[in-house]
């Protein structure tokens, strides 16, 4: 069986994996990271979203294989070591920015991602489109979208912290 | 899925000869189309010979009047390239609208190509800008290239290495897509250059197709006006849950309206 080297999370995993097996798979069923949800398996829905050397990916549609060598993020891998949550966690926890919470990790993750790699800021409309690859069937999105228009200002140190963005 | 064996050449010629020893191998880039399939078992292969570690398939360059991109560049990599923005506008528009941000940062443009499915970007800008598909043994005219529905003129064991695409004076493209899945149900690229004048429709059809009734209006009067006068016939379009063939057919012109507009 191929074996993979990849770090998840800043720790450094080798691991014996089928050919077949998906990066998902590996991380919730090998690596018991079970943060990283299996939602629509068809690369639709975006809850199994993780970032691959800090670009955000289906990890439903990516072989575990193909992450060889390869450093990946997940939900469990945003808070600091002391508990600290993310400002985009933290955003999402003061907008009431979900419900049922399944889709929500691969949110986080999408949204990490598209507010890094835009740091001229976006609009609600470049948010909302930016989104796409994330289905969420409580929230209407509306309260996702505050969330993130938040936790940007603070990612790009515009404010210091999110309860001072929703004031 | 079934289970695969799973190999990693390291260069074109390694590729070829793992795929060429194992007539039920296939080649996987991003695996956004393939993976999709293997999980429905509509494809069994016995391997996949994975591309993605092969350099000399990756990377955008100009050489003359030409651009030349690697099969394995991601549709982020295009969407965002200087040096696609400055030669063909048009391009890094359709390679930002395809799918969403994750499949944009897996997806590549050779992959795309090469599984031609009706209902994706890029065959329309490879058969609209007329570009030429290099391969591990030849070069092919975007004309000789896409034959039918999921069907190219690449042999069996042949890899899509890079593609080149002329610069022309100027291009545009639009697409109606599916709010859900996201792929195109009508969409039409159209330019004009040193391949002549050429529209090239998508997801109307079983295959991406060129509409020389716009080409001729185009070539007559270079307007959105132009080619609003041109009906595209029903006959052999889509027909499906998301949309009749009539529907599509409207679409056509809709679009192809649009994407004159957006060359200028």
């Amino acid at each position: 069986m191929p074996q993979v080297t990849l770090t998840v999370n800043g720790k450094t995993h080798t691991v014996e994996v089928e050919g077949r097996t998906l990066l998902v798979e590996l991380l919730r069923e090998k690596l018991r990271l079970t943060g990283t949800h299996v939602g629509c398996d068809t690369s639709q829905c975006g809850a199994c979203v993780v970032h691959i050397d800090g670009n955000s990916v289906k990890s439903c549609t990516t072989l575990a294989v193909m992450a060889d060598g390869a450093s990946v993020t997940t939900i469990e891998g945003l808070a600091a070591a002391d508990g600290t949550l993310h400002p985009m966690q933290e955003a999402f926890r003061e907008y009431h920015a979900l419900q049922c919470g399944f889709c929500t990790p691969g949110m986080v993750m999408s949204a990490v991602d598209l507010v890094a790699k835009n740091p001229q800021g976006l609009s609600e409309q470049e948010i909302r489109e930016g989104l796409e690859g994330n289905l969420c069937r409580c929230t209407g999105y509306h309260n996702i979208v505050k969330a993130i228009a938040a936790a940007q200002d603070v990612m790009h140190g515009k404010r210091t912290s999110i309860a001072a963005a929703a004031e | 899925m079934y289970d695969f064996a799973y190999h990693k050449p390291a260069s074109v010629a390694d590729a070829v000869k793992l795929l060429a020893a194992d007539p039920d191998a296939k080649p996987i880039s991003g695996g956004h189309t393939l993976l999709p399939a293997l999980k429905h078992r509509l494809n069994k292969p016995s391997a996949l010979v994975d591309l993605s570690g092969i350099a000399e398939m990756k990377g955008i360059r100009r050489e003359g009047n030409s651009l030349i991109i690697g099969a394995l560049t991601k549709h982020v990599e295009v969407a965002k390239s200087d040096v696609v923005k400055a030669a063909i506008p048009a391009l890094a528009y359709m390679a930002s609208h395809i799918g969403d941000n994750q499949v944009r940062n897996r997806g590549t443009i050779g992959g795309s190509v090469s599984n031609n499915d009706p209902a994706a970007d890029y065959p329309a800008a490879v058969l609209g800008l007329g570009a030429t598909i290099h391969t591990s043994k030849r070069k092919i005219a975007a004309d000789d290239f896409f034959q039918g529905m999921f069907t190219t003129a690449l042999e069996e064991g042949e890899i899509l290495v890079a593609i080149e695409f002329p610069i022309p004076e100027k291009a545009g493209y639009a697409k109606l897509k599916n709010p859900a899945s996201r792929y195109v149900m009508a969409g039409a690229f159209i330019s004009k250059g040193p391949a002549g004048l050429r529209v090239a429709i998508n997801g109307a059809g079983p295959c991406v197709f060129r509409q020389s009734d716009m080409e001729a209006a185009l070539g007559r009067n270079w307007s959105a006006d132009a080619v609003a006068g041109v009906k595209q016939s029903a006959d052999g379009l889509n027909s499906d849950i998301h949309g009749s063939a009539e529907y599509r057919a409207h679409l056509v012109t809709v679009m192809a309206k649009r994407a004159v507009a957006a060359a200028g």
